[in-house]
């Protein structure tokens, strides 16, 4: 805030600020920490923190014996091609309502945001009898599809937001400047909007990556992805400590990754751009 | 080359008219100021010329040539906008040849225009910078360079000095007008800065909601505004607008005396008043006078040297061949 | 700001995305009113009929469905109050000046970027677990009987394990808010003599009143709808079936569709409330 502190009071809120962080950090903290251990000194007791025998036995395990590989085929698959699905309908509309807004433009993008807040459960059923009928039920292509149309919402409102931001003279210029439509969205709105269109991606990749009702409800061993995968531990038999850490971690490091890069256009994109 | 002609143009936004009809004709070579204050329609006129609006009704012409329905980039126009509106991800040298690389210019007639653009507007140390590393008076020259080698038939300019600050604001506006000078190509200027309209215009046209107060050449504006408003807005400071002055009035409800044709005197002279604030620039003061009975404050100005202090007694004698006469309407009266 | 011909291109670019998400809509929609007006097991019978409003008579009167309302409103409700407070206190110290701050405000955002999936599970087995738990060996440490968390108190480790998921979103969302006040009006208060706690009262909390009320209506349209939280720990025993869970286990594990439609209904009727006021800020903000 541009105001002058001690460095006392800054040293205090240091101490202070980084023993929360680690607590709220401390389950993914954990999970990483005990992947690299033994079944053993997994649930030793007392627990041991950092001296153990570091292992990367348990990496290999879970996917020797399940498969990993192909669950995060499956899950890049479902997460990537809903993205890009979603960006190729979204961005012509996003263009049009930004740079062409009609009096009905914020009754359509309310109207979109709306189907977003329509409980999954409360269309279960016929989605699942869609899939049966179209023969789609545990495909990777039904989860595309499926996970276009809950996100696409969200997609169309943030390019909507970013393409808010390029000043309209700019488009105006290139029409003065003897440009054709086609001109102006290549040479100078797309770059322009590359960033908004970058973080968009990033952010529904994250959100698709990690959805959890449609991915356990439509897939069975075919095309489930690592939602599914992870889920499947729950059960008895998967209750072993370092591998079950083992299979979280690599179900969730890319997108932690991923999500740090992207967290402030998180804001912008969860609030519909009413925070920025 | 660069003429052109409004026919009966109008303009509505649903149903609110923002411009009646209007007929306005603009000369090749023509260097047109549109002033008027914000909300008047100036820069929808400008707008519904260069195509980025459509007409409600009437017609453009451009060189005799119906230009109503052509979109913008088939009017051979070049504009420059108030914020520039420059590509941000193109360098100067790219901004500028735009235009020409969307026209098909070869290459090499394209780095000719560049060079020659560059020098004439001093940007040739800065051709492969982006618009986001210039100063704005850097930027302003960039987004007319990108106009120059349209070599279109009119420019149009859109405030395009709003954003600079004072000091650059003169600069630029010589600039503008040698530019002019030099290239003898019609210009069509918006602003609602008086002191620029005066200052670069041959001919000013004043709006006010939409409506074309008055046409004509500074100096005819300054001399004989045909109205109230007009006299008003044209002039700094303002015009002093007087009631109650006896037979100075000449029947009239309203006479305008500007404060360059009031001359004040310590000892004499037929109106009397008090000074509030007195505005000393070096060459000129201006005196706020008040207590006349004749207006709240009478704005005079006199020669630097002229002392007068807050609450001193001042008479005040104007130049009666320069008193302008208003109606009840507000139109003047010859 | 536009002419004629770029108006009809624009509503040709905006068709696809129209189309498709009013078919997404409006067809699952539909099917789902029809159904829940009938008599529909598709294990027994299949479609047995129109029964008029016999599935909404029946979903509010089973003995399932108050205890599902309770539940509903204990998990929003509660995850609520946790990651508001949480939220707000947590984004005033992010705000303070402080060395490595930015790895902070990665460590605190992580939870949200963590599957649903994984997040249930870690919780469920690592943490929760009565033998092998965090929380059994720290109960133990100080003499304490562990406790069966998941059976137990099972509705307040389902509301622990959502508010970790989900304070990072309420403070990045305050937080954000927070660093968009201008300094100047604490200043102006300090040079007022306003103390830190009324620069809070009067200042802060006034500002961060809308970015309060958008953090409120986001989570509860995302939390009246979790899933794979109860799915994966307690898969909506020991009092943990929520509306939407109980929406569920009626449609595709007893397959009775018409009653589970009905409920659907209910949880979209629900849904779309709170969507309203949600629309009504959003909307505001499109104007300006």
């Amino acid at each position: 805030m541009g105001r002058s502190v001690t460095t006392q009071r800054k040293a205090f809120n240091t101490l202070f600020a980084w023993g929360i962080g680690l607590l709220i950090f401390f389950p993914i903290l954990w999970t990483i920490l005990t992947s690299f251990k033994t079944e053993a000194t997994a649930i030793a007791d007392p627990p041991v923190i950092f001296f153990f025998d570091w292992t990367v036995e348990n990496y290999v395990v879970v996917q020797e014996r399940s498969n990993y590989l192909r669950f995060l085929w499956n899950s890049v698959i479902i997460a990537g091609g809903s993205t890009v699905l979603g960006i190729i309908i979204a961005v012509p509309a996003a263009w049009s309502m930004a740079f062409v807004p009609s009096r009905r433009t914020k009754d359509i993008l309310l109207w979109m945001l709306s189907t977003k807040m329509l409980p999954a459960v409360g269309v279960l059923y016929p989605i699942y009898l869609i899939f049966i009928k179209l023969g789609i039920l545990d495909t990777r292509i039904g989860l595309v599809v499926v996970m276009m149309f809950i996100n696409l919402p969200i997609i169309v409102w943030m390019l909507y937001t970013y393409f808010r931001e390029i000043p309209g003279e700019i488009l105006e210029a290139a029409r003065m400047d003897g440009a054709s439509l086609r001109a102006e969205i290549i040479h100078v709105l797309t770059p322009m909007a590359i960033p908004g269109i970058a973080s968009t991606v990033l952010l529904n990749f994250i959100l698709a990556w990690n959805e959890a009702f449609w991915t356990l409800n439509l897939t069975a061993a075919k095309a489930a992805p690592l939602t599914a995968f992870i889920a499947s531990y729950s059960s008895p038999e998967g209750l072993f400590y370092a591998k079950l850490s083992a299979a979280s971690v690599m179900a969730i490091a890319p997108i932690l990754v991923m999500g740090w890069f992207s967290q402030k256009q998180l804001v912008r994109g969860l609030t519909f751009g009413a925070v920025k | 080359m660069g003429r052109i002609t409004l026919d009966q143009v109008s303009k509505s936004f649903g149903e609110v008219e923002v411009i009646p009809p209007l007929d306005l004709t603009i000369d090749d070579g023509e260097f047109v100021v549109f002033v008027g204050p914000s909300g008047c329609g100036k820069s929808t006129l400008l707008r519904l010329i260069a195509g980025l609006e459509d007409v409600s009704s009437g017609e453009i012409r451009i060189d005799r040539e119906p230009a109503t329905h052509l979109p913008p980039s088939k009017r051979g126009l070049a504009m420059v906008f108030q914020s520039y509106a420059l590509y941000p991800h193109m360098s100067v040298r790219k901004n500028i040849a735009f235009p020409m690389k969307m026209a098909g210019v070869p290459e090499d007639e394209q780095a000719r225009k560049i060079a020659d653009a560059a020098t004439a507007l001093n940007l040739t140390d800065y051709l492969d910078r982006r618009p986001g590393q210039l100063s704005g008076g850097q930027r302003q020259r960039v987004a007319i360079g990108r106009a120059i080698v349209r070599e279109p038939a009119a420019f149009l300019f859109d405030e395009p000095l709003s954003n600079l600050d004072a000091a650059l604001r003169v600069g630029m506006r010589l600039e503008i007008s040698e530019l002019h000078k030099r290239l003898a190509t019609t210009m069509i200027y918006v602003t609602h800065d008086q002191v620029e309209a005066m200052t670069m215009a041959d001919k000013i046209v004043v709006l006010r909601d939409g409506l074309i107060e008055q046409v004509g050449s500074p100096l005819d504006l300054y001399r004989a505004p045909r109205n109230l408003f007009v006299a008003g807005f044209i002039g700094s400071p303002r015009m002093n607008f007087v009631t109650g002055a006896g037979d100075r009035m000449g029947g009239a409800p309203t006479i305008g005396v500007r404060p360059e044709h009031i001359m004040a005197s310590k000892e004499s002279g037929p109106w009397k008043g008090t000074v509030g604030v007195s505005e000393h620039l070096g060459s000129d003061t201006f005196l706020h006078v008040h207590d006349t009975g004749l207006a709240e404050t009478l704005t005079v100005r006199v020669g630097g040297e002229f002392d007068a202090r807050h609450g001193d007694t001042v008479f005040l004698t104007p130049d009666d061949e320069k008193i302008h006469r208003f109606d009840a309407d507000g139109s003047r009266i010859a | 700001m536009a002419t004629q011909h770029s108006r009809s291109a624009a509503r040709i670019m905006m068709a696809p995305a129209v189309i498709l998400l009013l078919g997404w809509m409006l067809i699952p929609l539909t099917m789902t009113v029809v159904f829940s007006f009938k008599k529909y097991l598709p294990m027994r019978g299949g479609d047995l009929g129109w029964v008029g409003f016999e599935n909404y008579a029946r979903f509010v009167t089973s003995s399932s469905f108050w205890p599902a309302v309770a539940t509903t409103l204990i998990v929003v409700g509660g995850v609520l109050l946790i990651t508001v407070i949480l939220g707000v206190l947590l984004a005033l110290l992010l705000d303070q000046p402080m060395w490595g701050q930015g790895i902070v405000r990665l460590l605190v955002i992580s939870p949200f970027f963590v599957m649903p999936t994984v997040s249930a599970l870690v919780w469920k087995n690592m943490f929760m677990d009565p033998v092998n738990g965090i929380f059994a060996h720290l109960w133990k440490f100080f003499g304490a009987q562990p406790i069966e968390w998941l059976s137990n108190a099972s509705v307040t480790s389902i509301v622990m394990i959502v508010s970790w998921q989900w304070l990072p979103f309420a403070t990045l969302i305050l937080l954000t808010a927070i660093q968009s006040l201008d300094s100047e009006q604490l200043e102006a208060a300090e040079m007022d003599g306003a103390k830190a706690v009324s620069r809070f009262g009067y200042i802060i909390l006034p500002h961060l009143a809308r970015a309060i009320t958008i953090v409120v209506l986001i989570q509860t349209i995302f939390l009246l709808s979790i899933f794979a939280e109860i799915f994966v720990t307690t898969q909506g025993s020991f009092g943990t079936r929520t509306l939407t869970y109980l929406i569920y286990q009626r449609v595709l594990e007893s397959q009775n569709v018409g009653l589970g439609s009905a409920g659907g209904v209910y949880a979209i009727i629900l849904a779309n409330i709170v969507a309203l006021f949600l629309m009504r800020i959003v909307g505001k903000n499109l104007d300006t």
